[in-house]
């Protein structure tokens, strides 16, 4: 058993980016390069503006404190978070506390680490505003209004994470539940998803489930990319480690840090002592809102199935490898595309086969969605059924896939244009073969039952009169019968 | 003066009528302007350059007003008389201002009030005190004090307020005219410049109280960009005004107009409750019934504290945009939390800056629950009590103040212990949201006194018409400032 037991927290705010609008304000929900062009005046807070809650955006956080299994408010509040900021045009950002409830408390997810199952419980999700963004130069700085009130989820774990492995893997779980919901490309590289992660040790020997065993939080703010969550922690490990082996440990207050990307540390920000009063209380411009039963319930039924539990379904019931399964429900539209092939009759692993391998790399290639796919489910059975039924052969069927693609025609069709029906008639093979066998006496003479070899030219000859289509199974059972006749 | 003095339907007849032309009107309201600021400095600018609008149906049209300098007007200097935004040219129109544009109406000036809307002397704007148009040692109380001032004064028939405790309908006492503000949410809020979000109401000060109604008729409707305003669309609140009000009940509270709850009363306030007390003697002549109530004095007495506590909670967070980074003149300083606070330090006045430092004091986490929460609390026990009234009463009805307005010289913003009840009681029109209305009832040492009528939410017709039918019965309806 390992000496010290690690607890980690996560703050992961996640950028709502499917809405039309920003969470409070009228202005495009949109990534622009050009700087202070999604902008209303509610974005830079000229005197006067009044904040205008966002339904769409009200919505898709109640559907992810559902999937998140969180309790649901009776009643919708936000509130003002109060400190000085130049990213902050109000002076305070639109958020929500735990008192009055936010949009959800207390639930719980289950994700998947290395093959493990893994649950984390959530202390609560809220709804807020983003800030602008900062750019600072040697003598000045520049602020982009753009991201200025773009809606933000923020979900807080309780300290259920014990490595850095199961920390990237929950965020990858999370990262898969915003797109499954529609809520969000949740992608670090546009900014979407930005972390601050809560690490501390304890000895594994004390009892974990009291909170005073759990050692000093150090708070890591502002860690935005997956990998440097993975390495902030295992750096936080390390030097908490140290102090512990030190017999510094109880030294450290508790305090917040900040992740340096390029150093590959953490660096000390401030002492808990320090920390700002924000001075929450009610927004009063925005009217508490009662959510109705009728919503909800509405809400609950749009949910689609999470990649955790299709991946889950794709292997118990369908058979399909971890591998197989975890492509698939990588995106919830190749999911979506090989739930319905399966439905209308097609073969599981058939059908994953062609979706993991020629689609995703024909999709990959073109740069296209598998929404914008010609290949619909309904072609791809066509396409199935031809290899399955062997009027084609499977090599044929990687060439129909081609054509079909590069015409535009359906799998049947390409393949009446081609002439690439097979030849599975037993009379007509036959027919064929008694044309072959009149036309090569002396081949037919040479004939050794015992050293067949001489077949393959036979057979050589009959494709070369069907141009290949005759089915070559059918064909060399056939051909040897004769001559197995001819000879006795 | 030739038409300035008159109503707003009386001008209306002769644009109609083509006896004045708007453009006459515009000249003679831009000339008045300019005595008036000589005389008592009532305006932040003068929109010398007010352009004629065309004579319409709408009673409005062609004719001119003012607007107090907190509302947001496109491409018009809108300061909040404050040296923060004392060179702030907004973009866009307030909600209520691109209402009164569409009903035709013409802006001549914007008027003074007190920094932000947070004071009620009507001495803290940064262009200086405004004097009241009867006495020019007295002050027009505020925060609607330029507003209040050149309405009295007739500089035309009405003008645009706010009123977050009492700065319409006191300021309208002191200048001896009518100052309304509806119910919370009728009008929006969107582009006037916010002092405590759930007090601010905006309204108008006029001379009667049918130009009231007008007013505000034009001003309110629900908009989508205040979730807090509401549709009345089925409210004609001017033509509906009725001179019947017989069986209306009225209340006053006797911890507020009884004499006798005032240790070493001055004659003046002796006066002013006699006043008052005769004015109910009118409203029993015209059928109303008139009843004392009681009051928990302990409650009452709380009032002011609560009105501080959360006016300057919501005030020091909804100033915290005023950085002079966006907007507003750029503080100087080495990073951006020194520009900040050097903007800060010189833009505002120590008036509000006393202010702020409460209102972050009683939000700070350990202050919160002592203070701001129970504050709420408090304010919901007082509404709750109000609410209680108008299950039995239609409105109730109190002096305004303790007197007439008071000398600039020593006003200095604070209260006596004594009267402070009397002062302050029309926050609690704020608190709960109700319909409020000022109208003037008499005299008091030779300057005006007013009263005021309060209903329930979203009671606004019954709160006018008592006013309309009151103010008919006394001789105080469109009179114009004079100085002795």
């Amino acid at each position: 058993m390992e000496k010290y037991k690690v607890k980690i927290g996560l703050e992961m705010h996640c950028e709502i980016s499917k809405t039309k609008t920003k969470v409070f304000s009228s202005a495009k929900n949109e990534y622009s390069e050009i700087p202070n062009s999604n902008i209303r005046p509610v974005d830079m807070a000229f005197p006067g503006i009044l904040p205008v809650v966002n339904k769409e955006a009200v919505r898709m956080a109640l559907m992810t404190s559902m999937a998140l299994n969180c309790k649901q408010p009776e009643y919708m509040y936000f509130e003002r978070k109060n400190y000085y900021y130049p990213d902050l045009p109000k002076g305070f950002q639109l958020t929500q506390e735990t008192k009055p409830i936010p949009v959800g408390i207390y639930g719980k997810v289950t994700f998947e680490c290395n093959g493990e199952e893994k649950e984390v419980r959530i202390n609560n999700l809220h709804l807020e505003e983003d800030a602008a963004s900062l750019d600072h130069y040697d003598d000045f700085s520049t602020i982009d209004y753009n991201r200025a009130g773009v809606p933000l989820l923020e979900l807080v774990t309780e300290p259920d994470i014990e490595s850095a492995d199961e920390a990237v893997a929950f965020l990858e779980h999370m990262r898969s539940v915003y797109q499954y919901l529609d809520i969000s490309e949740a992608d670090s590289k546009l900014g979407q998803v930005r972390c601050d992660v809560n690490v501390s040790i304890m000895d594994s020997s004390l009892d974990d489930t009291d909170p005073q065993n759990w050692g000093t939080k150090i708070e890591i703010k502002n860690v935005n990319s997956f990998g440097g969550v993975r390495d902030a922690i295992n750096y936080e490990i390390k030097r908490q480690t140290k102090l512990k082996q030190n017999g510094q440990y109880d030294e450290m207050e508790q305090q917040t840090r900040r992740w340096d990307e390029e150093s590959g540390t953490t660096i000390y920000m401030r002492s808990k002592v320090d920390a700002i009063d924000y001075k929450y209380f009610v927004e009063p411009n925005i009217p508490k809102f009662k959510i109705s039963q009728e919503w909800l319930e509405e809400i609950k039924k749009s949910i689609p199935r999470l990649a955790y539990d299709r991946k889950k379904e794709y292997m118990e019931k369908y058979g399909l490898s971890d591998y197989d399964a975890s492509i698939l429900v990588k995106q919830k539209d190749n999911a979506d595309y090989f739930e319905e092939t399966i439905n209308l009759g097609c073969d599981a692993k058939q059908v994953a086969n062609w979706t993991n391998g020629m689609i995703l790399s024909y999709l990959n290639s073109e740069e296209i969605s598998i929404k914008d796919f010609f290949l619909t489910p309904k072609l791809l059975k066509e396409l199935i059924d031809l290899i399955t039924s062997k009027t084609i052969s499977s090599k044929q069927g990687k060439e129909v896939f081609a054509k079909t693609l590069e015409k535009k025609k359906t799998p049947k069709e390409i393949v009446k244009e081609e002439g690439m029906m097979q030849i599975t008639d037993t009379n007509e093979i036959e027919s064929i073969i008694d044309e072959v066998i009149k036309e090569n006496p002396e081949q037919v003479s040479s004939y050794d039952p015992e050293r067949p070899k001489i077949l393959d030219y036979f057979i050589g000859q009959i494709m070369k009169k069907t141009r290949g289509k005759a089915n070559p199974a059918t064909a060399s059972k056939i051909m040897k019968e004769k001559l197995d006749k001819l000879k006795q | 003066m030739k038409y300035m003095h008159k109503s707003i339907e009386e001008l209306h007849e002769l644009l109609v009528s083509g006896k004045v032309t708007s453009e006459e009107l515009i000249r003679e309201s831009l000339e008045l302007s300019h005595q008036v600021q000589d005389k008592y400095n009532a305006f932040v600018t003068i929109l010398d350059d007010a352009k004629e609008t065309k004579v319409t149906d709408s009673l409005l049209s062609g004719i001119p007003c003012g607007l107090k300098d907190n509302y947001s007007t496109k491409d018009i200097l809108s300061t909040g008389s404050s040296n923060t935004l004392k060179d702030y040219v907004p973009f866009f129109d307030a909600t209520a201002v691109a209402k009164l544009k569409e009903a035709g109406a013409v802006f001549t000036n914007k008027t003074v009030l007190d920094e932000f809307g947070m004071g009620g002397t009507g001495t803290t704007g940064h262009t200086g005190n405004v004097l009241n148009p009867w006495d020019r040692t007295r002050m027009c109380a505020g925060s609607s004090s330029g507003s209040a001032c050149a309405v009295a004064a007739g500089v035309y028939p009405y003008a645009t307020g706010s009123d977050t405790g009492d700065s319409i309908r006191k300021p309208a006492a002191y200048c001896g005219i009518v100052g309304y503000k509806p119910t919370y949410g009728m009008i929006s809020r969107y582009g006037l410049f916010p002092f405590a979000s759930s007090l601010d109401h905006l309204g108008t000060l006029t001379r009667n109280v049918r130009d009231a109604a007008i007013v505000v008729d034009a001003m309110k409707g629900i908009d989508k960009n205040d979730m807090t305003s509401w549709d009345s669309s089925h409210i004609h609140l001017k033509d509906n005004l009725t001179l019947d009000v017989k069986g209306k009940k009225l209340c006053y509270i006797k911890e507020i107009c009884d004499i006798n709850n005032y240790q070493n009363p001055t004659e003046e306030l002796k006066e002013h409750l006699a006043n008052f007390n005769k004015t109910l003697e009118i409203c029993k002549s015209l059928g109303m019934k008139v009843e004392e109530v009681s009051v928990d004095k302990t409650l009452l007495n709380a009032s002011p504290s609560v009105y501080v506590v959360i006016s300057c909670a919501e005030a020091t967070s909804n100033m915290s945009n005023l950085t002079g980074i966006i907007f507003g003149p750029r503080g100087e300083g080495d990073n951006y939390i020194e520009m900040m606070k050097d903007h800060r330090t010189k833009g505002f006045s120590p008036l509000i800056k006393r202010r702020f430092v409460i209102g972050s004091y009683v939000l700070q986490s350990q202050n919160q629950e002592r203070y701001f929460r129970n504050a709420q609390r408090v304010r919901r026990l007082l509404v709750d009590t109000w609410k209680n009234l108008y299950k039995k009463y239609d409105a109730v009805i109190l002096p305004v103040g303790s007197g007439p307005a008071k000398k600039i010289d020593g006003s200095k913003d604070i209260l006596s212990k004594d009267t402070a009840i009397l002062e302050e009681h029309l926050q609690i029109g704020n608190f709960g949201g109700f319909p409020s209305i000022t109208i003037p009832n008499g005299f008091v040492s030779n300057l005006p006194v007013g009263i005021n009528i309060t209903g329930n939410c979203y009671d606004d017709q019954n709160v006018l018409n008592i006013a309309y039918a009151l103010e008919n019965a006394m001789d105080y309806k469109n009179q114009i400032a004079k100085e002795d």
